[in-house]
C-alpha cells in the first residue's frame, strides 16, 4: 500500500507545479482536449442522433454502426491513424472522437424514443411543424438522455485521452508513460489519480447538469420514484430510460 | 496481403486467446453487478454512491490499473488474471448502473403483485424482477461484451497475447495489414459475441421474441403485458 | 505462488551467490559450473522475449538451438518491455533471455560508468542480481543512437555528435517518454556536447515507423532510434557517431538463471560467436522487409551460420 503514500506525496511535491510540465498545465490540456473532442463528436453524432430518433429510421444501422465503433481498440486506431497522419494532436483526435461517438448518438436517438408518442400526437395535433416537434418537445424532452450520453462518452474520453501522450507532449499521459518506463510507480499513480479525480469532478457537473435540464413538465409529471406508491404509470415513461448507457 | 495469406493460423490463435481473455470478465461482472446492481436500486440513499464509485472504475487509466493490481490483490503482472480482473472492473463499471435501472424499470405493479401473491424478496427477485429486468440487462451485457472485447487489445502491453498482440507487432514492423488484421477481427469478434449474447438472450427470455412481433402498436403499452403473463 | 516462489528464489540465490562470488574476474567465460541438481532432472529451460521483434528472432534462434541439443523449450516470447519482465527474470521464473549489455546495466544501475562494450560486460556482469549470469556477449548490438534525415546532415555538414553545433535552426527531438531523463537524453546532449535542444517529442513507439516519420516529415530533427533498425537504410537516416561515449554498448547477450548448465551456456555463446553486426540488421530486415515470421527467420539464420 506504500505505493499509494508515494503517489499522494508525489502529487503535493510543489515541484510538480510550477510550468508547462507541471501538474496544473497538464490538468488544463487533458481538459481541453476531453472538450475539443466531446464538441467533435457531438458535432457528428447529435445531428445523426436526433434524425434516427425522429424518424425512426435507421436505427437499426445505429446501433449496429455504434457497436462497430464501440468495438475498436482505441490503441489501435490510434497507432494506425498516426502512421498515416504522423505524430501530434490529429491522430489522438480521432481515435477518441470515434471513441465519443457511440454514447453520444445513443444517448441522442433514445432521448427521443423516449417522449411519449402522445405528446408528440399532441404536438401534431395543435399544429406544430416537424421542425418545431423536434426543437419544442423532443430536444427539450430528450435532453435528460443526451446529456446522459455525453456524461459516459465524457468519462471514458477522459480517461483514456492519456493516449494522447503516446504521440503528442500532451495531458496527464505524459505522467503515466513517463513513470511506467522509468519505475517511478509514484508518478504513474499520482498521474492516474489525477485523471480520476479530473472524471470525479466532470462526473460531478453532469450529474447536476443533468438534473438541471430536465423541463418542469416532466419533473412535476414524472412517476412517483417512491417504491411504496401504487400510482399507476403512463404508458410510455419507462423502458428506454436505460439505453443510453 | 501476403503477411495476412502467410499467417492465417496465428490471427486464429491469437483470436482463440482473445476469447479466453475477455469471456471470463463479461461473465464475471454480470454475476458481480447483479448485488451491488440490486443494493443501489433497494435502498435509495446508496444508489448515488454505488453507481457514482463503479462508473468511475471506468475512468481508471487501464495501464496503471494494470500494473496496480498485482500489488493489490496479488496476481502476477503478465498473468491472464490480471488482465481478467481489470477488464471485470471495467465491466462492472457499466453493468452496475444497468442492473440498478434495470431492476428500477420493473412496474411497481407488477413487484407489488407478486408480493401479494405471496412471493418472499428473494424468489419475487429472481422469479418477477430479474426476469422483468431481462431486457434491459441483455442490453448492458452487449455493451460490456463488446467493450470488454475491445479493451482486452491492451494486454499486449504487458505480454498476455491477444488480438493486441497483432498491432503491436505489426506496428513495430510497419506492417499495416497486421495492424489492420487486429483491428478488423477485434470488431469481428466483439459482433460475433454481441450476437451470441442476443441469441442467449431469445433463448433465455422467449417471452421477448413474442413484444418483437406486436411492435407496431406503442410497445409501452403492450410491453409488460405478455411478460406478466409468461412468469405467472 | 508467492511466497513459493520466494523459497525457491532464496535456494537458487544461495547456489549462485557462491559461483557468481568464485567467478566474478573471469567474465567472459562461463561463469556457471554443472549445479549438483542441475544434471539430475530433465531441464525445460523457459525461454523470454521482449515485446520487440528483433529480440523476439534473437530468443528464437536461442530456443531452436537448445531445442536442437536435447532441451525442452518453453517459449515465453513477447513479454512485455523491460518493465514488465525484469522483475520475473530477477525472480528466476524465466531461464534465458536475450538482452542489450548497455541498457539492461542501466536499467539495474542507473550511476553505471559505462565505457567500452567490455567494460559494459563486466560491469554487467557485477550489477546482476544473483542467480542471474550473462553469458558471452555478441559482436551484433542494437544500440540507442541520435539518428538524423541524410538532408539534415547535409544541410549542416554533420559529422558526428559534436557538429550538431552548426545547425542554426532550434532541434526538437523524439523518443520515449523515459528519453528525456536518459543519462543520454536532452540535457547529456547539453552537458557533454554542449548542444542546446529546443523542445522534447514523446513518441512511445521505441523508435519504430511512428518515430521514423516524424523524423522524415522533419517535425523532430533527432531521434532515438536502434541502430540495428532496417529503418535506418530505408529512409536513408544517419545515426550520428558518439564519440565522447554519450551511448553505452548494446551488444546482445544472453541473461540466464542458474538452471542454464555449461551445456547449454555453451550452445548460446556459440550462437553469440557467430553472430555479427551485420547479421542483425540483416534479421531484422528479414522481419519488417519480408515480413517473415521469427521462426522461419531463425532458422534460416542457424543454417546458414552452419550452427546445429
Amino acid at each position: 500500500m506504500n505505493y499509494f503514500t508515494d503517489a499522494v506525496a508525489w502529487l503535493l511535491d510543489p515541484a510538480h507545479y510550477p510550468g508547462p510540465t507541471g501538474i496544473p498545465a497538464r490538468l488544463g490540456e487533458q481538459l481541453l482536449f476531453t472538450v475539443v473532442t466531446l464538441v467533435l463528436a457531438s458535432v457528428i453524432a447529435i445531428p445523426v442522433g436526433f434524425l434516427i430518433g425522429h424518424t425512426g429510421r435507421g436505427r437499426g444501422i445505429a446501433v449496429a454502426t455504434s457497436g462497430g465503433l464501440r468495438a475498436i481498440p482505441t490503441l489501435g486506431l490510434l497507432t494506425l491513424v498516426a502512421l498515416w497522419i504522423g505524430i501530434g494532436l490529429g491522430a489522438p483526435y480521432v481515435a477518441l472522437t470515434v471513441l465519443a461517438i457511440p454514447p453520444i448518438l445513443a444517448g441522442a436517438y433514445t432521448g427521443f424514443e423516449a417522449v411519449n408518442r402522445a405528446t408528440i400526437d399532441a404536438a401534431r395535433a395543435v399544429g406544430m411543424t416537424e421542425l418545431q416537434i423536434v426543437r419544442h418537445v423532443e430536444i427539450p424532452l430528450g435532453l435528460p438522455l443526451l446529456i446522459g450520453g455525453l456524461r459516459s462518452a465524457t468519462l471514458q474520453v477522459v480517461a483514456t485521452a492519456t493516449l494522447a501522450a503516446y504521440v503528442a507532449d500532451f495531458g496527464l499521459g505524459r505522467f503515466l508513460f513517463a513513470g511506467l518506463k522509468t519505475n517511478d510507480y509514484a508518478q504513474m499513480l499520482g498521474g492516474s489519480i489525477l485523471v480520476i479525480l479530473l472524471a470525479l469532478v466532470l462526473e460531478g457537473l453532469f450529474a447536476g447538469l443533468q438534473k438541471l435540464v430536465v423541463p418542469r413538465g416532466v419533473a412535476v409529471g414524472r412517476p412517483p420514484v417512491d417504491r411504496k406508491a401504487s400510482t399507476r404509470r403512463r404508458p410510455g415513461m419507462e423502458p428506454a430510460i436505460t439505453k443510453g448507457i | 496481403m501476403t503477411w495476412l495469406w502467410s499467417n492465417l493460423d496465428l490471427v486464429w490463435l491469437r483470436t482463440l486467446d482473445h476469447i479466453v481473455l475477455s469471456l471470463p470478465p463479461i461473465l464475471l461482472s454480470f454475476v458481480f453487478a447483479l448485488p451491488l446492481g440490486w443494493l443501489a436500486n433497494r435502498y435509495r440513499p446508496t444508489r448515488g454512491a454505488i453507481l457514482s464509485i463503479a462508473g468511475l472504475f471506468y475512468a481508471i487509466p487501464s495501464l496503471p490499473l494494470l500494473f496496480i493490481l498485482p500489488v493489490i490483490i496479488g496476481t502476477s503482472l503478465r498473468s491472464p488474471a490480471n488482465l481478467i480482473a481489470a477488464l471485470t472492473l471495467y465491466g462492472l463499471a457499466l453493468m452496475v448502473r444497468v442492473v440498478a435501472d434495470g431492476l428500477a424499470s420493473v412496474d411497481p405493479d407488477v413487484r407489488q403483485s407478486a408480493t401479494a401473491v405471496g412471493f418472499s424478496a428473494w424468489s419475487r427477485f429472481w422469479l418477477v424482477e430479474l426476469p422483468l429486468a431481462g431486457p434491459v440487462l441483455l442490453a448492458g451485457v452487449r455493451v460490456v461484451a463488446v467493450s470488454t472485447v475491445s479493451l482486452a487489445t491492451v494486454g499486449a502491453v504487458i505480454g498476455a497475447k491477444s488480438l493486441g498482440s497483432l498491432f503491436t507487432d505489426g506496428f513495430q514492423r510497419g506492417i499495416q495489414v497486421e495492424i489492420i488484421t487486429g483491428i478488423v477481427a477485434t470488431v469481428l469478434l466483439a459482433l460475433v459475441l454481441d450476437g451470441a449474447v442476443v441469441l442467449l438472450g431469445r433463448v433465455l427470455m422467449p417471452w421477448t421474441r413474442r413484444t418483437r412481433r406486436i411492435r407496431p402498436a406503442p410497445a409501452a403499452v403492450l410491453g409488460p403485458m405478455p411478460v406478466v403473463r409468461s412468469v405467472a | 505462488m508467492f511466497t513459493a516462489k520466494k523459497g525457491r528464489l532464496a535456494a537458487v540465490a544461495a547456489v549462485a551467490v557462491g559461483a557468481v562470488v568464485a567467478l566474478a574476474g573471469c567474465a567472459s567465460s562461463n561463469p556457471l559450473g554443472t549445479g549438483s541438481n542441475a544434471s539430475s532432472a530433465p531441464t525445460t529451460l523457459v525461454v523470454g522475449s521482449q515485446d520487440y521483434y528483433s529480440n523476439e528472432i534473437i530468443a528464437e534462434i536461442y530456443a531452436q538451438a537448445l531445442e536442437s541439443n536435447g532441451f525442452t523449450v518453453d517459449r515465453q516470447f513477447r513479454i512485455g518491455q523491460r518493465e514488465v519482465y525484469l522483475p520475473e527474470l530477477k525472480s528466476g521464473s524465466i531461464d534465458v533471455f536475450p538482452e542489450y549489455t548497455g541498457s539492461l546495466l542501466q536499467a539495474l544501475d542507473k550511476a553505471a560508468a559505462g565505457g567500452t562494450s567490455d567494460a559494459v560486460h563486466d560491469q554487467l556482469v557485477k550489477a546482476l542480481p544473483s542467480g542471474l549470469t550473462a553469458l558471452d556477449k555478441s559482436d551484433a548490438s542494437d544500440q540507442n543512437s541520435w539518428t538524423a534525415t541524410q538532408a539534415f546532415v547535409d544541410t549542416y555538414k554533420l559529422t558526428d555528435l559534436a557538429s550538431l553545433k552548426n545547425v542554426t535552426e532550434p532541434i526538437t527531438v523524439g523518443g520515449n517518454s523515459e528519453l528525456e531523463t536518459r543519462p543520454y537524453g536532452p540535457t547529456a546532449l547539453k552537458d557533454k556536447y554542449g548542444i542546446t535542444i529546443a523542445g522534447f517529442v514523446p513518441v512511445e513507439d521505441n523508435g519504430g515507423p511512428l518515430t521514423v516519420k516524424a523524423l522524415v516529415d522533419n517535425k523532430i530533427q533527432l531521434a532515438n532510434i536502434y541502430t540495428a533498425d532496417p529503418n535506418i537504410k530505408s529512409n536513408n537516416l544517419v545515426a550520428l557517431s558518439d564519440p565522447d561515449g554519450l551511448f553505452f554498448p548494446d551488444n546482445v547477450v544472453p541473461i540466464v538463471s542458474s538452471k542454464v548448465d555449461e551445456k547449454a551456456a555453451g550452445v548460446l555463446n556459440k550462437i553469440s560467436a557467430a553472430m555479427t553486426a551485420a547479421d542483425l540488421v540483416s534479421l531484422n530486415a528479414q522481419s519488417v522487409n519480408d515480413k517473415e515470421s521469427a521462426d522461419k527467420i531463425a532458422s534460416a539464420w542457424l543454417a546458414q551460420a552452419k550452427l546445429f
